[in-house]
């Protein structure tokens, strides 16, 4: 669960900008400027939840670079978006050059009492920190919102089709760029998650293509909130195992084994795409219809 | 009620100098009219003519330069759609205002203001549904549902909210005769209890039938008004335009050889929202006109892409004067004499970013020899393209000029000429003269007509059932992808092509429902 939960982050967060129709491609930028904000802040005040604070603020922030420059100037978007994941990349190892080999501030698992003390079940599901559960919780907060509430509506109704939602008065731009500042401090809490409490510690390019990963869950789970979840922590699980496998030095190959996760997304998303007989494809299973178009309020 | 009452006499919508102006073009200038509760009013007028900017203006979406409104006695000015739908005017959009993926009552829940829970909408949404006649599923994918059952959930989204004024922007465009009906009888209902319709149109027998009063606007001026009761068609048509109209004319003609079969051919949807092909029939001869009516979505774009080799069926299926070519691609087919031009001017039958020189070469390179040995012709390329837009007039700056740049009317006058131009034997159309306004349309019926007397032979497919009627020998409808059996065009009644184009068997009308 620890491996899966920032990729569960960034990629809840990615889910929630592309239901809104925009594409952003730079959430391993995002991601790895939150680690180092995170990191940073909570290095020099010793607090960890400041620095969660600081690092969803720092993707935030990094992407409503990527907000103003596709919504207003109009720029495209998938070439915006690799230039923020280079950008972010950079900006990160710019900041991060005093924080080498520095050991954050611990953070606290929680404790639960009895239920870690169950044989198995116990460590597995209860032995975490809160960032963890919280993660779960917002996951399950952003199906609901997008399935029950008014704003969750009006957020796939714009992704869906811009012009209509335009007509109808509602604000494309404005509920496009809460989507993307939501979904870069979606990005950086996952970040921080890395450098304070998965690995810990700040090293460049630590993200190591976890923001992409992000990206294919989104496609893999079909753009809803529960899949991603099943997503992120199947991917999680082969990490891990990829690495328990390493250690309990099976004569395979590492890279092999380092390849695996990315091997079998890659496989499960042919699978998922593969088209289906007898089925209503487009409308149940496929992409907001304004993914990736630029809107433009012309009259 | 009382609210009505008291105001009875008075302008529910007074306009006054209402004046837009867009870089290089006045779409309204200084417009005045008002509206009486409880009457239809029509707002005639070409493309360009500046009818939508001031609906758009009435609504909220647009913000006028110059002008005031006064809406039930109070001064009037909407800075969004939502301002304008809490003073009670609604408005039903021509296209972009419904989100396939979504469900009916999602779709209408996010046109209010003050949506109810879901459950109370379902039930809400049922009974109006029921009471105006339009019956609605609030469960049902919009993109599953035609383009008539579309219609209603934007009119009942708008009935929902009780509108003192309800705009409807060609509301008839996508509808059979029997859904237009329903349509009028609907709308008659509300004026009878009190609501006030402006309605947009350029189908002057709708407007003659419908509407108390008529306002006609020409290039973003106030022209005329009148009584569209006491005027005729052509009248109106002649204020519209501000010339005198000129009907093509068709010649006699005699019994030829068949140019083009299809057989028994059965073509399945290619994508979850597309139509399959079933069973389609058909021949034309050289000199013929082929109609082809229905509404959009039942298989039109199908038909077509078929017979310009978009879609590779079959080879004996389909035949060109007796040789079977129904697994060659479109090239194959254009040097064989079959040109098409497709519905969708930007991005199907032109490329909108590149010049009307290298349109004209993109389909025109087979047939007018303007390559040599894999290399352009350009000095050649660019005389077709000013032949076209010299015999079809077409107003652009010059050939250099983008596709995207044209008015739709003006690129449509294009990509037409540049297959007539080539002197097709076989000749496919679809929605020929769609967009285009009044005299542009004239004359390209006119000039398909010209082609047939030529003995090419040409199929139109398209839903102007008036256009259809005037230039086809023979007619046949499309309804769930299947084609009816082709009639002699002549003497046919709107009910008998109605019956043809299907689909109205589910509909009721509302006196009936609420009798």
């Amino acid at each position: 669960m620890v491996a899966a939960t920032p990729i569960l982050l960034a990629a809840l967060g990615e889910l929630v900008v592309e239901k809104s129709g925009v594409l952003n491609l730079g959430v391993e930028g995002m991601m790895i400027t939150g680690a180092i904000c995170g990191f940073a802040i909570a290095v020099e005040t010793g607090s960890p939840v400041l620095g969660f604070i600081a690092a969803a603020i720092g993707g935030a922030l990094l992407s409503l670079i990527f907000g103003i420059l596709t919504q207003y100037l109009l720029s495209n978007q998938v070439a915006t978006g690799l230039a923020l994941t280079l950008f972010g990349l950079g900006l990160s190892s710019l900041i991060g050059q005093g924080y080498v080999g520095i050991r954050p501030p611990a953070v606290e698992k929680l404790n639960l009492g009895p239920l870690s003390d169950i044989p198995f079940f116990g460590p597995v599901l209860f032995n975490h920190d809160l960032m963890v559960y919280l993660t779960l919780a917002l996951c399950v907060a952003i199906w609901a919102v997008l399935k029950y509430s008014r704003a969750g509506l009006i957020l796939r109704a714009v992704g869906e089709n811009h012009d209509a939602a335009h007509a109808l008065g509602y604000k494309v731009i404005h509920v496009r760029l809460l989507a993307i500042s939501f979904g870069g401090a979606c990005a950086g809490l996952g970040g921080a998650y890395l450098s304070l409490i998965r690995v810990p510690q700040w090293t460049e390019g630590m993200t190591a293509g976890a923001g992409w990963i992000a990206l294919a869950i989104v496609v893999f789970a079909s753009w809803r909130p529960l899949r991603v979840l099943l997503g992120a922590y199947l991917f999680g699980g082969v990490t891990v195992l990829q690495l328990n496998l390493q250690a309990a030095g099976f004569s395979i190959p590492v890279e092999y084994l380092s390849m695996s996760p990315y091997l079998i997304t890659i496989a499960v998303l042919v699978i998922m795409s593969a088209p289906r007989k007898g089925k209503k494809g487009r409308a149940s299973l496929a992409a907001p219809a304004c993914l990736g178009r630029a809107f433009h309020a012309s009259q | 009620m009382d609210e009505r009452l008291t105001s009875a006499g008075e302008d529910l919508l007074t306009i006054e100098g209402l004046t837009k102006a867009y870089p290089g073009v006045v779409a309204n200038d200084n417009v005045s009219f008002s509206i009486r509760p409880g009457e239809v009013h029509a707002l005639l007028g070409e493309n360009g003519a500046g009818k939508s900017t001031l609906v758009k203006m009435i609504y909220g979406l647009v913000k006028p330069d110059a002008g005031s409104m006064t809406f039930k006695g109070t001064p009037y000015a909407p800075s969004e759609p939502r301002a304008a739908r809490a003073s009670g005017v609604a408005m039903v959009f021509q296209h972009f205002s419904l989100f396939e993926a979504l469900d009916v009552a999602e779709n209408i829940a996010l046109g209010m203001e003050h949506p109810p829970k879901m459950r109370d909408l379902a039930t809400r949404i049922r009974e109006v549904s029921h009471n105006y006649g339009l019956p609605l599923d609030p469960d049902q994918l919009v993109g599953d549902l035609s383009a008539g059952e579309r219609q209603r959930v934007e009119i009942i989204r708008c009935l929902l909210q009780n509108p003192k004024l309800l705009i409807m922007d060609e509301p008839t465009s996508v509808l059979t005769p029997q859904e237009v009906a329903i349509l009028f009888q609907t709308l008659e209902k509300l004026r009878g209890e009190g609501c006030s319709i402006l309605y947009i149109s350029h189908k002057l027998e709708e407007i003659r039938a419908l509407c108390d009063h008529a306002t006609v606007l020409r290039l973003g001026k106030k022209v005329a008004t009148c009584n569209p009761r006491q005027e005729t068609a052509r009248a109106m048509a002649e204020m519209m335009v501000g010339e005198t109209l000129h009907v093509p004319q068709k010649a006699l003609r005699v019994p030829q050889d068949v140019a083009l079969e299809i057989e028994a051919l059965d073509v399945p949807a290619r994508t979850a929202f597309g139509t399959s092909l079933k069973g389609i029939n058909m021949s034309v001869q050289k000199g013929e006109i082929l109609g082809i009516g229905g509404v959009a979505g039942n298989g039109q774009e199908e038909l077509c892409a078929v017979i310009a080799g978009e879609i590779l069926v079959e080879n004996a299926k389909l035949r060109l004067a007796g040789i079977p070519i129904g697994d060659q691609g479109p090239n194959p087919r254009r040097a064989l004499g079959l040109l098409s031009a497709p519905e969708e001017r930007l991005g199907h039958a032109a490329a909108p970013d590149m010049s009307l020189t290298e349109n004209a070469l993109l389909s025109g390179s087979a047939r007018q020899e303007l390559e040599h040995k894999g290399m352009i012709d350009w000095g050649k390329t660019r005389d077709f393209a000013k032949h076209i837009i010299r015999e079809f007039d077409v107003r652009t700056p010059s050939p250099n000029t983008a596709a995207r740049a044209l008015s739709g009317g003006n690129l449509q006058k294009f990509v037409i000429g540049r297959e007539i131009l080539q002197k097709p034997a076989v000749l496919v159309v679809n929605q020929p003269t769609w967009g285009v306004d009044a005299s542009a349309a004239a004359s390209i019926r006119q000039a398909l007509l010209d082609l047939a007397a030529e003995d090419a032979a040409i199929v139109v497919i398209s839903q102007d059932l008036d256009e259809l009627m005037e230039i086809s020998d023979r007619f046949a409808a499309l309804n769930e992808g299947r084609l009816s059996p082709p009639v002699e065009a002549a003497g046919l009644t709107v009910d008998q092509i109605g019956l043809m184009m299907g689909g109205a068997h589910d509909l009721e009308p509302a006196a009936e429902v609420t009798a």
